[in-house]
């Protein structure tokens, strides 16, 4: 790939494909014409992704039917997928799962799942691509990273979920100071507010600080042509977190959140 | 069956048609991939007493309404399937709304075989109700273009139906009231266009005899009629409007406009914002402005065809007790006096509307058992809801249509006398052998019960 090939149409790995948010991001993708290879764990949903997005002007869409927290052999999954790809240029990370914090108050299970699924499966996939990335002769190969603002402060309904959000988003952070001193790598954090997708769909979600999975994906395309590492989508989200790193802790305890 | 924050689990959820007369608590599910729709069925079948699909809630009457049952909100099955750039073929999910296919086909050179009035509609709905537009003299209904649907009856069992395979299930689906099963996908032949601009003519005309002068006169030569009319204006004045025609333009770009609208009405105005002074005062406005402005244009495909597309919403304009739809089709032996005979009716009760749209529907036989439309002039109009009054008004209506030999149209008509439905559509007898034993709608349990 020469230097100017933008990367909306480059190669591009997107581990938890079904993810709404993901699927709304790979149809503006595909737009684009880009080169994508859809990771989930069903393979016939994936097959209607890839499907759909061959119909809207991908130019090549391949599926990996892999469990993202089960796979033992990250790595070799990896460099199979490169392989078949012709490369790597982008890696988007939306897979997730919010969990049940009234099990995760007790069950140290339900706690070891959350981190798993939301962190520790997540910085393994991360570290074992960048050799991938480096290989790419993109001009800014690029890690990005769905977060959550449920990691900038931990709160009683769900602090297992933002622990894990709150560790990942520290480990971008820390990967995007690593990449600085190159230039070359970007290492990108979404710190996403409240969408609705399944994840929340049991919610009461309706509301004015709700947003469409497409309207996230708007926001995630804009960004990947952007510079810059920390993000938050929709925006307004920064100074809504702000406000509630800064509440002190006498009050912040007493509201339910 | 709870609330466990999976997909295809029913949840509460409140919903009321387009014409927001009635706000009733439903059970719905939302599955996201096809593979999820049977358990959904055959689970939401055990649990309740019956099941309808529903798209986008663009129906104004209780056909998209199942209160005592479940719903299947189909909006997340929106994937497009398979293209086929030569014949323009387009295999699409049924909840796809009319949005993403232009979204996708415009740049493409093609478009919708025919729309009706607004792109927010699901590609279920467009077939379940066999929806028509403005070319509906030169490209029939809706229905027309479909080749085959996937149909999921309740039992789980997918089949195919289409003009060769199962033709008679084909037959009641296409404008069926999604009453026959759920439409999981669609096969749609879309049509090439020279550009996404539409040259239009705009011209006023005075009489409803006029309009249908000028109805006949342009249908040989323009694929897109319709027109405008004055319903409050009376004597001399009856039936005045404005008559729009227009063709693809062989010149301009293939581009979409954005899809977001930017204005919106966010609550219920109150109810007085919309009385007979300001309704009078829009019409005279509108005939006025627009006499002035006559003559051609190019415009974009968007305000030609969307124009209340750029107001989200638009529907609460009438305020929290919501508003009544009424459109008929008339045969074109009696059509200029049916017309003219309702317009007086309307002008007469001074409880017009903005809305009131004329056409005259072509040969093209529609393809469904309930398909609304037939040979004749079709007149749309609504009407604020004003309790007793406007119901008067409307059956005032009614006894022209019924004199007139004509029907009204399910998807608008959330109080359609049932005595009206089976006059009207003579299949509906054999229409009932194919409905699905487990789907029902409010609007087929009142013509069931009627
Ligand atoms: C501004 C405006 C302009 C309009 N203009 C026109 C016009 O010009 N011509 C015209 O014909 N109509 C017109 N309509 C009406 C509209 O096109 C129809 O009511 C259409 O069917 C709405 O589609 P929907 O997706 O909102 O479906 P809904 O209203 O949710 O449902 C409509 C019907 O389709 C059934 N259905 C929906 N999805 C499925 C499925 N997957 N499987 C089985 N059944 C299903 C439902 O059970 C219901 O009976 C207009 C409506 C509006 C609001
Ligand atoms: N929705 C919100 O309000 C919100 C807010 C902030 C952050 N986020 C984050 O945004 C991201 C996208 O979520 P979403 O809202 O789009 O929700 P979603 O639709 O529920 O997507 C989550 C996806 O992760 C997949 N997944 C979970 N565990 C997996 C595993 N072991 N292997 C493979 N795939 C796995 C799920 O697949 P299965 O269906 O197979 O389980 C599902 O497709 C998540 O990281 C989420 O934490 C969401």
């Amino acid at each position: 790939m020469d230097q100017s090939t933008d990367l909306l149409s480059g190669r591009i790995l997107i581990l938890g494909a079904l993810s709404g948010v993901a699927e709304a991001t790979a149809r503006k993708l595909a737009g684009h014409g880009g080169r994508l290879a859809l990771v989930g764990r069903r393979a016939e949903r994936l097959e209607n992704l890839r499907d759909d997005l061959r119909v809207r002007g991908a130019a090549d869409v391949r599926c990996y039917d892999i469990d993202l927290v089960a796979e033992a052999h990250k790595a070799q999954q990896l460099s199979d997928i490169a392989a078949e790809m012709g490369g790597i240029d982008a890696v988007l990370v939306f897979y997730g799962a919010l969990g049940d914090q009234t099990t995760a108050d007790h069950d140290i299970n339900e706690v070891a799942r959350i981190i798993d699924v939301n962190f520790t499966s997540a910085v393994q996939w991360i570290t074992a691509v960048i050799p991938f990335l480096d290989a790419s002769s993109a001009t800014h190969p690029t890690i990005l990273a769905v977060s959550s603002v449920a990691g900038d402060r931990g709160r009683r309904s769900n602090y297992a979920y933002g622990a894990a959000k709150g560790g990942l988003s520290v480990f971008m952070q820390g990967l995007a100071h690593r990449f600085a001193k190159d230039g070359r790598l970007r290492a990108v954090t979404i710190k996403m507010g409240f969408v609705k997708t399944a994840m929340t769909a049991h919610l009461d979600n309706d509301g004015p600080l709700w947003i469409e999975p497409d309207d996230a994906a708007d926001a995630i395309v804009d960004i990947l042509k952007r510079k810059g590492s920390i993000f938050y989508v929709p925006w307004f989200w920064r100074f809504i977190m702000l406000a509630v790193r800064s509440t002190p802790s006498f009050i912040f305890n007493k509201i339910n959140l | 069956m709870t609330a466990d924050g999976a997909n295809g689990a029913f949840q509460d959820r409140n919903r009321r048609s387009w014409g927001r007369v009635a706000r009733r608590p439903h059970k719905v599910a939302s599955p996201r991939f096809r593979d999820e729709v049977q358990a959904v069925l055959v689970g939401g079948c055990q649990s309740y007493k019956s099941v309808l699909g529903v798209g986008l809630g663009r129906s104004y009457s209780d056909s998209c309404l199942n209160p005592d049952g479940a719903v299947v909100d189909t909006t997340a099955l929106d994937r497009l399937i398979a293209f086929d750039g030569e014949s323009g073929v387009l295999r699409v999910e049924s909840g796809a709304s009319l949005w993403d296919i232009l979204e996708f086909a415009v740049p493409r050179g093609f478009f919708l075989p025919t729309t009706p009035g607004t792109r927010y509609v699901t590609v279920g709905g467009a077939v379940a109700n066999d929806v028509h537009g403005k070319n509906h003299h030169r490209a029939g209904t809706f229905g027309n273009h479909v080749l085959s649907l996937g149909l999921m009856r309740s039992d789980g069992q997918e089949l195919r139906v289409s003009r060769d395979q199962n033709p008679d299930l084909f037959q009641a689906t296409v404008g069926g009231l999604g009453l026959t099963g759920l439409i999981l996908w669609a096969d749609l032949k879309l049509t090439r266009i020279p550009s996404s601009h539409i040259s239009q003519q705009s011209i006023p005309f005075h009489s409803v005899s006029e309009f249908f002068d000028l109805a006949c006169e342009s249908e040989r030569d323009f694929e897109h009629t319709v027109a405008w009319v004055d319903c409050l204006s009376a004597g001399d004045n009856l039936g005045r409007g404005i008559f729009s025609r227009g063709n693809w333009s062989e010149v301009g770009s293939l581009t979409n406009e954005p899809a977001r609208n930017r204005l919106s009405i966010p609550f219920d105005p109150p109810a007085m914002a919309l009385n007979q002074f300001s309704v009078r005062a829009f019409n005279e406005a509108y005939f006025k402005l627009n006499k002035a402005r006559a003559g051609e244009s190019t415009v974009k495909y968007g305000p030609f065809f969307y124009p209340l597309d750029a107001i989200r919403h638009w529907n609460r304009m009438y305020g929290a007790q919501g508003f009544y739809q009424y459109q008929s089709v008339v045969p074109p032996n009696v059509a200029r006096d049916a017309t003219a005979e309702m317009l007086k009716e309307v002008s007469h009760s001074g409880q017009g509307s903005f809305l009131a749209v004329l056409k005259t529907f072509g040969d093209v036989k529609s393809p469904g058992m309930l398909s609304f439309p037939a040979p004749g002039a079709t007149l749309a109009l609504d009407f604020p809801n004003r309790g007793e009054e406007t119901l008067r008004l409307l059956s005032r209506l009614d006894r022209v249509v019924d004199n007139a030999g004509g029907r009204l149209y399910p998807a608008k008509d959330g109080r359609l006398p049932p005595e009206q439905f089976w006059r009207g559509y003579p299949d509906a007898e054999t229409f009932r052998e194919y409905v699905d034993p487990k789907f029902s709608s409010e609007f087929w349990r009142r013509m069931i019960a009627g």
